[in-house]
C-alpha cells in the first residue's frame, strides 16, 4: 500500500447504505471502534457498502467489513457491497475463504494442580538419582581407563572456572575478612582480649565461611554457566548428535566438567582462605593496633592442622554438588530459549540449597566425631 | 522518502542497492553489488552457500550496515539512517527468518499477535481475530494457534513466522529460505501462497532460495549473486540459457537441468 495514503479508516451510516473512507488498513482502524460500538444496524433491512471513499484496504480492513456484514446478518438483515474497487473485491473473497477456518482460540491450559506438582517432583528425584548413577558409573570408567580423559575439555574448563574467578573470589574473601575481624573487634576490644582475633578469624574463615563463601560464588558463576551451555545444546540438538555418533552426552558434557570443578574449588578455597585472613590482619593492624608479626604468630598458635583440613574436605563434596545439579539441570532443557532461563535459575537455587544443607550435615558430623 | 521511479521500465524501484561491500575482518562478502527491486514483483536472490546472500538481506533489513555503498528502501537511504526513521521504514517490511525466530516463551497466536499489540491500537479481541486470520491464510489449522513453537513441525514453524512476518501488511516481505526444509508438497502450497498474496496484496517479495521450483514458478526476475557481486538478473528462462560462467555453473547441475526440462 504506498504511503501518501494515511488518514484513518472511517465510517457512516446515511439511510440505508453504510459510507466508507479512509484507508481500511491494519495500522488506521483503531479509530473505528468507537464507531462500531455506536453503530446501531436497522434489523431485519437491506443495507449497501458504499466503498468507493476506500483509499486502500488490506485484509485487516476487509475483516472488519465482513465482521460488519456478520453483524447485519446476525440482526436479521443483509449487507451488500457497491463501488468496491474489483482488487478489493477478490481480497474480501480471499480473507472470507480463510475465516470461515479460523475458530475461536482454545481455553488456557490449565495450571498444573497439587497432585501433578507432586509427581513432578517425585519424577524430578527419580531422575536426579539416576543422573547421578550415570555420573558414578562414567567417572569410574574414567578412572580404569584414565586415557579416555578429554584433556582440552578439562583444562579450558579449569582456566574458565578457576583462574577467571581469581579475582572476584580474592576480592570477597578479603572483605569477608575484614568484617568478621570488624565484628570481632568491637567485642574484643571490652575485654582487653586483642590478639584473639587472630583465633576468631582463623577458626571462623578457614573451618566455615571461606568453603562456604566460595562454593556459593561458584554455584552462581560456574553452576548457572553450565546449565545454560548445556541447556542451550539441548535445544540445538546438539546432545541428540553426541548420542547418535555414540559419544555419551555425560563422558563429552558433564565429566570434564565435574573433574574440573573438584579440583578448582579445594584450590579456590585455600586461596579464599589465604585471602580472608590478610583481610583480617589488615583489620587487625588498623583497628586493634596488632602487627602482621604477632597476627601470624599467634594464628600459628590458634589453627591446627585438622581446622585447616576440615574446611578443606567440604569442597570436593559442594564441587560435586554444583557440577551435578548444573549439568543436570542442562539436560532437563527442553525446547526454548525460555527453558534454558527457567533451569539456569533452578540450578543455581538448588545447588546453593544443596550446599548450605551439606554444609549443616559436616557440622553435625565433625561434632559427632568431636573434632 | 519519495519513491523513485526507474528511468528506463517506469516502474517504481523499492529497494535500490549500488555497490554494497561488506566485509568480515578481512575477507570480502560483498564488493560491489548492485540491484534494483520493483513494486510488485518476487525477487529471488540465489547463489551458492556462503556466496553472502543471507548477509545482503540482514543489509536490507538493518541488521548490519555495510561497509561501502548505499541501500536505499523506498528511496530512503539507510546507511546512517536515523532510530526514528529506520523504525518507520521497518513497519512497512515483514522479514521471515531462516529459523522462524518464533518467541519460545509466546504461543503461536501471541507471536502473529505481537507486532499488533506493539504498533497498532486495536483492542484484544481484535488483535486475537486478526491474528487467527493470518495463521489461516498462511494454512497453519486453527489448533496450531495455541501451541508453542517447540511443539511445531518444521514445515508449521514456518508458516506461523510468514502470519507474524505478514500480520502488519508489509510492503516488502523478506523471505530466507521459506522453503528449506519443507516437504514438496507444502513447499509448492507455500510457493502459491506467496503468489496469492502477492497477487491480492501487491506485495513485493525479495527471497533467497535454493528451491528450483521455486525459482521457475514464482520468482518473476531472479539474481545470481557470485564472486561478490551480482553475476545477473533476469526470468529464470533466460538465466537458464546464459553462457555467463558463474550462472552456468549455478544452473548447471543435473538437477537444475532436470527442473528445467520439465518446466520448458
Ligand atoms: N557474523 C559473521 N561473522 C563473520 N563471518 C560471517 C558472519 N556472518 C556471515 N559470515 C560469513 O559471510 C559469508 C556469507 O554468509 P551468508 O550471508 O550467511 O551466506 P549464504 O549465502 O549462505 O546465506 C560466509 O562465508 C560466512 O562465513
Ligand atoms: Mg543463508
Amino acid at each position: 500500500m504506498p504511503d501518501h495514503i494515511d488518514s484513518p479508516a472511517e465510517l457512516h451510516l446515511l439511510d440505508e447504505t453504510l459510507h466508507c473512507s479512509g484507508s481500511w488498513t491494519v495500522g488506521h482502524l483503531a479509530g473505528l471502534r468507537s464507531a462500531l460500538r455506536k453503530l446501531v444496524l436497522p434489523a431485519g433491512t437491506t443495507l449497501s457498502v458504499d466503498g468507493a471513499g476506500i483509499a486502500a484496504m488490506d485484509s485487516a480492513g476487509a475483516w472488519l467489513l465482513l465482521e460488519l456484514r456478520k453483524r447485519t446478518e446476525a440482526a436479521g438483515g443483509t449487507l451488500e457491497w457497491q463501488l468496491l474497487d474489483a482488487s478489493w473485491q477478490r481480497l474480501l473473497e480471499f480473507v472470507e475463504s480463510v475465516a470461515g477456518k479460523t475458530q475461536a482460540p482454545l481455553a488456557e491450559r490449565k495450571p498444573p494442580s497439587w497432585l501433578d506438582r507432586t509427581a513432578g517432583i517425585g519424577e524430578n528425584l527419580i531422575g536426579f538419582l539416576s543422573f547421578i548413577g550415570e555420573t558414578v558409573i562414567a567417572l569410574l570408567r574414567t578412572v580404569l581407563h584414565p586415557g579416555r580423559v578429554r584433556w582440552t575439555e578439562l583444562l579450558d574448563d579449569m582456566f574458565e572456572t578457576g583462574f577467571k574467578a581469581l579475582p572476584i573470589v580474592g576480592l570477597l574473601s578479603f572483605l569477608m575478612g575484614v568484617v568478621i575481624a570488624y565484628q570481632g573487634a568491637v567485642q574484643l576490644k571490652l575485654y582487653g582480649a586483642n590478639i584473639y582475633i587472630a583465633d576468631l578469624v582463623g577458626h571462623s574463615m578457614l573451618r566455615e565461611l571461606a568453603p562456604l563463601l566460595t562454593a556459593i560464588l561458584v554455584c552462581g558463576r560456574t553452576g548457572s554457566a553450565y546449565t545454560a551451555k548445556i541447556g542451550t545444546m539441548q535445544v540445538r540438538e546438539e546432545v541428540d548428535a553426541l548420542q547418535t555418533m555414540g559419544i555419551p552426552p555425560v563422558d563429552m558434557l558433564v565429566l570434564p566438567k565435574l573433574l574440573s570443578l573438584l579440583i578448582v574449588l579445594p584450590l579456590l578455597t585455600v586461596y579464599s582462605d589465604v585471602m580472608s585472613i590478610f583481610g583480617g590482619m589488615f583489620m587487625a593492624s588498623t583497628q586493634l593496633g596488632i602487627g602482621y608479626n604477632a597476627f601470624i604468630s599467634r594464628l600459628g598458635e590458634a589453627i591446627s592442622y585438622t581446622t585447616f583440613m576440615i574446611g578443606l574436605v567440604k569442597a570436593p563434596v559442594f564441587a560435586a554438588i554444583i557440577a551435578v545439579v548444573g549439568c543436570y539441570q542442562g539436560f532437563r532443557v527442553s525446547g526454548s530459549a525460555e527453558s534454558v532461563g527457567r533451569h539456569t535459575t533452578v540450578s543455581v537455587v538448588q545447588s546453593i540449597f544443596l550446599v548450605i544443607i551439606v554444609d549443616a550435615m559436616f557440622s553435625i558430623l565433625f561434632s559427632i566425631l568431636g573434632v | 522518502m519519495t519513491p523513485m521511479p526507474d528511468a528506463g521500465s517506469g516502474r517504481e524501484v523499492v529497494i535500490s542497492l549500488r555497490g554494497v561491500r561488506t566485509l568480515f575482518g578481512e575477507r570480502v562478502i560483498h564488493d560491489g553489488v548492485d540491484l534494483d527491486v520493483y513494486r510488485g514483483e518476487v525477487l529471488a536472490l540465489v547463489g551458492g552457500s556462503g556466496s553472502g546472500k543471507s548477509t545482503l538481506l540482514r543489509e536490507m533489513i538493518m541488521l548490519h550496515t555495510p561497509d561501502g555503498g548505499s541501500i536505499r528502501l523506498f528511496g530512503t537511504e539507510l546507511v546512517g539512517i536515523d532510530e526514528p526513521n529506520a523504525d518507520a521504514l521497518r513497519c512497512r517490511l515483514g522479514v521471515l527468518f531462516q529459523q522462524g525466530a518464533l518467541f519460545s516463551a509466546l504461543t503461536v497466536l501471541e507471536n502473529v499477535g505481537l507486532p499488533l499489540r506493539e504498533h497498532t491500537e486495536l483492542d484484544d479481541a481484535m488483535i486475537d481475530s486478526l491474528a487467527s486470520i493470518k495463521i489461516a491464510q498462511a494454512g497453519l489449522p486453527p489448533a496450531a494457534a495455541g501451541l508453542y513453537p517447540s511443539e511445531l513441525s518444521g514445515g508449521m514453524t514456518k508458516r506461523a513466522a510468514l502470519a507474524r512476518a505478514m500480520v502488519l501488511e508489509p510492503e516488502i516481505l523478506f523471505l530466507d529460505e521459506p522453503t528449506s526444509g519443507l516437504d514438496p508438497t507444502s513447499a509448492g502450497l507455500f510457493d502459491q501462497l506467496i503468489l496469492k498474496l502477492k497477487d491480492l496484496l501487491g506485495l513485493t517479495v525479495l527471497m533467497v532460495t535454493h528451491d528450483l521450483d521455486s525459482l521457475w514458478d514464482v520468482a518473476d526476475r531472479v539474481a545470481v549473486l557470485g564472486d561478490g557481486r551480482i553475476q545477473g538478473i533476469d526470468s529464470m528462462r533466460a538465466l537458464s540459457n546464459s553462457t555467463q560462467p558463474h550462472i552456468r555453473e549455478y544452473f548447471e547441475g543435473p538437477r537444475a537441468r532436470g527442473t528445467r526440462e520439465r518446466k520448458c
